[in-house]
């Protein structure tokens, strides 16, 4: 989905590195980019070599992507935060296994924070879309090049081993015109009737680092008014909202059904953003919810953004299944339905 | 009349270089960008700098140059080529760069037969962070960390990369020289131009490595280390083509 919707969306360069659970993709691009006459497919020798052959390839003007899961994300980092400081565009996709360690192949939310706190050194930040469905996928697949071309900035996809071995009907849009894409005035492609052209992120002298850092910062506000972006389901007379995000979003939305059908007054939020975090639309939930049930497959990274988001407007409540632990509809609706009855939310 | 017989090459910007007294980069930009302007390939080359001492290279080079983390010049350089195959691209790295931190990228992309060009300084010594061993650090000479000599049973013996790297199948041309002399410089100077010409008639990878003085680190002067590079690391590293497969697919 996420492969097929790349090539879509003009990616003309994947490189890769085999990791599962999400070898899928790596394996799609490899034949997809064979069919395309302007297409470039590298198995890399390693997740950084991956990432920085990203980095070229973007430099000379391609969109390019690359993708791995937690443990080959890691390696990653170091050219994640390349791009960043090099304002560079280019698309990341974390499958996210259980961690830490190699720790196993199974579905977790465990790399909220390496995703959303930038995850590489230095003082950047990454904007990080959380598909839900294999439709969305696609959907987010298309924003996110449209969204590190505008922004020059690298985008990451952050699903989980249960969106990345899905299997679900997808309508996808038709292919990018890249005649008509945007031009790039920064595009290293050899000073031909023009002055040389420099990318770099060495700033040696401290007050021209600082700038670029508040230039950086600048830029993730800008981003944070113009994506940000969840979704509202049975929210508008809840008295407790559940928040969750890609599988985990799946599952509680599975809960909330069966305990609406018990006449329990409970809704879902799942951002689809996690940088930048949807801040208002749970604030101005809040007027009218006192009580938030967090649902993640971690022992609780999310939570802390619910926390900053609310300051302390209403009480902040979180339930986890780390490790590669896929909770059912029924155990997270027990769940619910205990909080519910403790917080008497039955009460009028 | 006036005739001009020296000038600063057309692909060297005005600036004054920052590298120490009978340091060889000096060297190997100038000849580097002399190389550009006479297969005049400056106008389509896209160069990697490296981390190191070398690191600011894009300071002096007119030509677009796009800056790699430690080690990772030959997968930058290798996603610049497969997007823009009609370009010239070349990195510029050290010993530390391309030998230690940055050895699986370069192997690999030697390998895959990547149709770039790489300049390999070796000084024996990380120059920057001030004079720590190299991978090509010789046996018995001394570095910050290694106090009393570099012993082989203890720190390993100096890597030979361009011969690791000949004996890849995507390499095509490795030649190794030194600037520590009129005749070196010279001989520099023909084997940066045939590697830049294996890359424009498409034959695979090509680099020179480049026996470079460091004084400043070696803790001798201009002169005694321009006679060291002869006398002691020529032994190790002997001044040679190690590998030329282009055969008469190139001019010479």
């Amino acid at each position: 989905m996420i492969g097929e919707a790349a090539v879509r969306a003009g990616c003309r360069f994947y490189a890769g590195y085999p990791i599962t659970p999400q070898n899928e993709l790596t394996e799609y691009a490899a034949s997809a980019m064979a069919k395309l006459e302007d297409g470039t497919f590298i198995q890399a020798e390693s997740e950084i070599a991956a990432i920085n052959m990203v980095i070229g390839a973007s430099m000379a003007g391609a969109r390019a992507m690359t993708s791995s899961s937690s443990p080959g994300i890691s390696l990653k980092q170091e050219g994640i935060s390349y791009l960043a400081a090099q304002e560079l565009p280019a698309v990341i996709v974390n499958t996210m296994r259980g961690g830490p360690g190699l720790g196993n192949i199974a579905p977790a939310q465990g790399d909220y924070f390496q995703a959303t706190r930038g995850g590489g050194h230095g003082d950047y930040r990454t904007i990080v879309l959380a598909p839900a469905s294999g439709q969305e996928s696609a959907d987010l697949t298309r924003k996110a090049f449209d969204y590190a071309d505008k922004y020059l900035t690298p985008v990451m996809i952050l699903g989980d081993g249960m969106m990345g071995q899905m299997m679900e009907p997808v309508e996808f849009p038709e292919p990018v015109d890249l005649s008509k894409l945007p031009p790039k005035p920064w595009v290293l492609d050899g000073a031909v009737g023009r002055p040389s052209r420099l990318i770099r992120s060495l700033l040696l002298d401290t007050s021209v680092e600082e700038d670029h850092n508040w230039k950086l910062a600048r830029k993730y506000e800008t981003i944070a008014r113009e994506i940000v972006g969840g979704e509202t389901y049975m929210t508008e007379d809840a008295r407790l909202v559940i928040i969750a995000y890609g599988t985990a979003a799946r599952i509680a939305k599975g809960a909330v059904k069966r305990v609406r059908e018990i006449g329990l007054k409970v809704g879902l939020f799942r951002p689809y953003t996690l940088f930048p975090y949807p801040n208002r639309m749970i604030v101005e939930m809040s007027r009218f919810v006192k009580d938030f049930l967090v649902f993640e497959m971690s022992t609780g990274q999310m939570v802390e953004d619910v926390k900053l988001a609310l300051e302390g407007r209403s009480n902040v409540h979180f339930y986890g299944r780390p490790g590669g632990i896929v909770s059912t509809p029924d155990e997270i609706s027990k769940e619910i339905n205990s909080l519910y009855h403790r917080r008497h939310l039955e009460e009028e | 009349m006036e005739k001009k017989v020296f000038q600063r090459p057309k692909y060297l910007k005005d600036a004054v270089f920052h590298y120490c007294p009978g340091c060889g980069h000096s060297i190997i930009h100038r000849l580097l960008a002399e190389v550009l302007e006479e297969l005049d390939i400056g106008d389509k080359a896209i160069g990697v700098p490296p981390a190191g001492c070398a690191v600011l290279a894009y300071n002096y080079f007119d030509v677009d140059m796009g800056e790699a983390a430690h080690g990772r010049g030959a997968a930058v350089a290798t996603g610049i080529k497969r997007i823009l195959p009609d370009r010239i691209v070349f990195t510029y790295q050290g010993d530390g760069d391309i030998a230690a931190i940055g050895t699986a990228e370069t192997i690999h992309a030697a390998n895959r037969g990547e149709n770039v060009t790489v300049i390999f300084v070796n000084n024996g010594t990380y120059g920057m962070t001030g004079g720590q061993m190299a991978p090509t650090t010789l046996p018995g000479q001394n570095s910050t960390t290694t106090p009393g000599g570099r012993d082989p049973d203890r720190d390993g013996p100096p890597i030979d990369l361009s011969q690791m790297l000949a004996i890849t199948k995507g390499s095509t041309y490795i030649e190794r020289t030194a600037v520590n002399s009129y005749k070196n410089i010279k001989r520099t100077k023909k084997a940066l131009t045939k590697a830049f010409k294996t890359q424009m008639a498409g034959l695979g990878f090509s680099l020179v490595e480049i026996l470079s003085p460091c004084p400043t680190n070696w803790k001798m002067s201009s002169v005694d280390a321009a006679k060291w590079v002869d006398e002691t690391m020529t032994k190790i590293f002997p001044l040679k083509v190690i590998k030329d497969e282009t055969g008469k697919r190139i001019d010479n």
